[in-house]
């Protein structure tokens, strides 16, 4: 039978001898990017010239984080989310918080420690860096390409000592994730309709609830939610108990219905009552099942056709603890359903979601939201440089 | 899209022009594609690092034989080592005198311990072991009524207490009532914890302490990262082990965590979780994990896609079809769409071994695909019946319709007469339906439901044959003159498993 299909003849297995040799020496000297470069320590300061250059290095990167800082005040304010200074700085608590909790264990914490000794920069260190970023789920492409760049600045700029490159590297990595993506208001987009979307038991319907009570009790809003996630046993009832315990009306119809068919009736509903807030469930699918993917592009598409514009946000979640599956899992979704923005849950757990920095880069969408526990009050906005510095913190 | 280590090594070694015996510096230009290929599987790093060493031992001063290349002896070399460290046979579940055997399912939040109970449960009922289930996941809205659910569609009955009760109480409930009704297994499942969460750890403390289990089986996310490693040390540590399950394997993740949790814990895997439903699973089978990590192709999932994702029905009505020589255009077409469902074009030609190799994507791409349907589709359903009709003035309408150049039409046209000789020519050759699993040659039978034409010459059933910018896989699509020996073995050795 398999004889037939591959080709019946006995096959030569071996190989033809002379394969042109092929050009690649690009990814190969990846892997050594420490191998025959000058070392950046061994030069130090050749004149005073260079001290000012240094000193306006400085100044120009401090005048850089001020006009960061502003447009990230900027950045809270796009989307309508006209958040009071107060309501930041709680989120920011948070996120540092659930960051922070296995810091010192794991791999930014290790990273931090690394760069903040005012050690000269070393080819181990770089070694060391590489390994604890790959360590923390970055992966190999991503890191290669960070240590490249932090490794090109500090050559350029003359940096010898760890503790500067280590705010090169924290730049890199806010970088990164700094991705812009105009996004409808959440104030006065009427109604504003959202489809959650992931794999199996990444926390979606968890992350509903919590967006759900903070649209309801920090927004003042009125929410409803949509139970499409009408295959696992009880996704329904589990939605069903949440909505119970924040006070919010839920569409359903059932284990076995079609979401499609859920979705339409929950939009249905939004519009006669009047809404400001649909949030869809969906059923959790792995990025390889054609059907279910299908499936959630019918969903959109229904979301489409009765509300123009709709649905307003795409959200997909993914598990803090995920691995490098999370780039095919980006690519996917975006396909299937035009993902708007990202949210990142489990970051409680002592994975800190390194694999989100290429997912981002990969579709060019930013992350929204983190989760940070099973309550409903562990949620908070994401913000790229709260993030990377509760990685950082001393 | 994974390139296979194979590609890689290939490359690797024809630049270095490796010959005759393999020397240090071949071997550690090698093995720097063996590292990189095992961390995109989420292998741990430090396993990896061990891994890698242990290989650079057996890989030095090998010879290089006749029959193998360079490229293909540290692949073997890998692969045998990879299916060494994944533990080279399965460990049944434990059978405990006097039953109940008891089972503590544990792991992260979402893993999937409650969908595997329910598995578990379906297994052990079908082997005759009487299962009981018990609900000790008290945290998560609708947990209980989830197992509950499971419970009545496997029909195994489920001990649960509401959430009101603490877990260490109903596991110790559970376990009476099953020693009362004469259960043969009893399965635990538990609420989803983070192994940092102290708290809860502790909590598992208690009910393992409670409940004495036979089995403690972490149960893990084939898509988990870099943190495997600490997760299952730490559930190790509070709970000792007896083996682990990795789930939602019917995805595209590489799955390297099962190298790490067997390697820091020792612990065996028992079983993968191959779909969303309550019979999906399957034993641990090392060779097939160990090809799927090193990204080598995996058959065995691509068969199981096509078995979900094609209608049986149209299939078999389609390979009729075709036996009595009636195959046209319309059934070509959705024999396209059937081939589709089972994912995209690269990834699908990336689970054949040795496909990628062949650089297809040069040759076949997924908008060649979508071309040629649009050209079928500007067909009329009379000349997609009866190519033969096709004449000029058609060919320039069918052009026009489909926004494509008339030698695109004739070329098509002229592939398709083609694929049917060359499939003539090979049905020959082809032994009844129904051997046991249907290959995925076979399941790219589309619905052919109006084929009612009696005007279609070809009379040999045929499948589309691989022909540059033409679906499907002919005979040289499975492993191409490049493939090597150990793909092939590790692929007949995985049908052979499989029948
Ligand atoms: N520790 C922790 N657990 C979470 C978080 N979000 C969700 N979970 C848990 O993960 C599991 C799966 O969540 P669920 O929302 O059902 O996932 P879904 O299948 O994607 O809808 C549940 O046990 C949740 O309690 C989080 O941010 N932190
Ligand atoms: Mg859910």
């Amino acid at each position: 039978m398999f004889r037939r299909l591959f080709g019946g003849d006995d096959r030569k297995t071996e190989q033809p001898e002379e394969q042109p040799p092929i050009e690649d020496t690009a990814t190969n000297a990846e892997h050594a990017p420490t191998a025959e470069q000058p070392r950046p320590q061994a030069r130090l300061f050749a004149s005073v010239d260079a001290l000012d250059v240094e000193a306006q290095r400085i100044a120009e990167a401090e005048a850089a984080a001020a006009r960061r800082r502003e447009q990230s005040g900027l950045r809270r304010l796009f989307g309508g989310q006209e958040r009071t200074e107060q309501e930041i700085q709680r989120e920011v608590a948070k996120t540092t918080a659930a960051v922070q909790k296995t810091r010192s264990t794991g791999m930014f914490g290790r990273i931090s420690d690394m760069f903040k000794v005012d050690q000269l920069i070393t080819p181990e260190l770089w070694e060391e860096l590489e390994e604890l970023m790959i360590a923390g789920d970055v992966g190999v492409d991503t890191t290669l390409t960070v240590i490249e760049r932090i490794q090109t600045e500090v050559e350029r700029n003359n940096i010898y000592k760890a503790s500067d490159a280590r705010a090169l590297l924290k730049r890199e990595l806010v970088q990164l994730l700094q991705v812009d993506q105009p996004q409808f208001s959440e104030q006065t987009t009427k109604p504003y309709v959202m489809l959650v979307i992931g794999v199996n038991g990444a926390g979606k319907t968890t992350l509903i609830a919590k967006l759900a009570n903070r649209y309801k009790q920090e927004m003042g809003k009125d929410v409803l939610l949509g139970a499409a996630d009408t295959f696992r046993a009880a996704a329904v009832e589990q939605l069903q108990t949440w909505a119970e315990r924040i006070q919010v009306p839920v569409i359903a119809q059932g284990q076995g219905a079609d979401p499609g068919a859920v979705a339409f009736d929950a939009l249905q509903a939004t519009n006669a009552r009047n809404a400001d807030v649909l949030i869809i469930d969906t059923a959790g699918r792995l990025q390889a099942k054609y059907n279910l993917m299908k499936e959630l592009e019918k969903i959109k598409n229904i979301v489409s056709k009765r509300v123009p514009e709709a649905p307003h946000e795409v959200l997909l979640v993914i598990d803090a603890t995920t691995g490098q599956n999370g780039i095919s899992q980006a690519k996917a979704f975006m396909e299937a359903a035009n993902v708007t923005h990202l949210a990142l849950t489990k970051l409680d757990s002592s994975a800190k979601g390194g694999v989100a920095f290429a997912m981002v880069q990969e579709i060019k969408r930013p992350i929204k939201y983190i989760g940070t526990g099973e309550k409903l009050d562990d949620v908070a906005v994401f913000d790229p440089e709260a993030f990377v510095d509760a990685l950082f913190e001393d | 899209m994974f390139e296979s280590l194979s590609d890689r090594l290939q490359n690797t070694f024809s630049r270095l022009g490796a010959r005759g015996r393999l020397g240090e510096a071949d071997v550690d230009e090698a093995l720097k594609e063996v590292r990189r290929a095992l961390l995109e599987a989420d292998v741990n790093f430090k396993v990896v690092k061990d891994f890698v060493g242990r290989v650079r031992e057996q890989a030095i001063g090998e010879n290089i034989t006749k029959s193998l290349s360079p490229a293909q002896m540290v692949v073997k070399i890998v692969n045998d080592e990879l299916i060494h460290l994944l533990g080279d046979e399965a460990v049944p579940l434990a059978s405990a005198q006097p039953s109940p055997t008891i089972i503590l399912l544990v792991g992260l939040n979402g893993a999937g311990k409650t969908t595997m109970a329910g598995k578990l449960g379906l297994f052990l009922r079908k082997k005759h072991r009487n299962p009981l289930l018990v609900a000790c996941d008290v945290y998560r809205p609708a947990a209980i009524k989830q197992l509950e659910t499971l419970g009545k569609q496997i029909q195994v009955p489920v001990h649960s207490e509401g959430t009101q009760v603490s877990p260490v109480t109903i596991a110790r409930n559970g376990i009476a009532e099953a020693r009362k009704n004469g259960h043969g297994v009893v399965i635990l499942d538990t609420a989803g914890r983070l192994q940092i969460d102290e708290a809860l750890m502790q909590e598992l403390e208690e009910i393992r302490a409670a409940t004495n289990p036979h089995e403690t089986l972490l149960v893990v996310d084939a898509m988990i990262g870099q943190e495997s490693v600490r997760v299952a040390e730490e559930f190790n540590r509070r709970v000792p082990l007896s083996g682990f399950v990795m789930t939602k394997i019917d995805g595209d993740a590489r799955g390297g965590a099962a190298l790490s949790i067997r390697q820091v814990t020792g612990v065996p895997i028992k079983f993968l979780g191959t779909s969303e439903k309550v019979d999906g699973l399957q034993p641990f089978d090392p060779p097939r994990l160990a090809s799927r990590i090193l990204g080598m192709g995996d058959v065995l999932t691509l068969i199981e896609r096509a078995e979900e994702n094609i209608d049986k029905e149209e299939a078999a009505k389609m390979q009729k079809k075709m036996q009595k020589g009636k195959f046209d255009f319309e059934d070509f077409l959705s024999a396209m769409k059937q081939m589709r469902r089972l994912g995209p074009l690269q990834q699908i030609l990336g689970m054949l071994p040795g496909m990628s190799q062949l650089k297809l994507d040069e040759h076949i791409n997924e908008d060649d695909l979508k071309h040629i349907e649009a050209i079928i589709q500007s067909m009329t359903l009379e000349e997609r019946r009866n190519p033969d009709i096709i004449k000029q003035s058609r060919k320039e309408r069918i052009a026009r319709g489909s926004g494509s150049e008339l030698e695109d039409v004739n070329e098509l046209l002229k592939q398709f007469r083609e694929m049917q000789r060359m499939m003539k020519g090979m049905m020959g050759m082809m032994p009844g339906a129904g051997s046991g699993r249907p290959a995925p040659t076979n399941n790219k039978g589309g619905s052919g439901k109006k084929g009612k034409s009696k005007k279609k010459k070809a009379r040999a059933p045929q499948l589309p044959g691989a022909r540059p910018g033409m679906p499907g896989f002919g005979p040289q699509a499975g492993l191409g003159p490049n493939s090597s020996p150990s793909d092939i073995e590790s692929m007949l050795r995985n049908m052979r498993k499989d029948q």
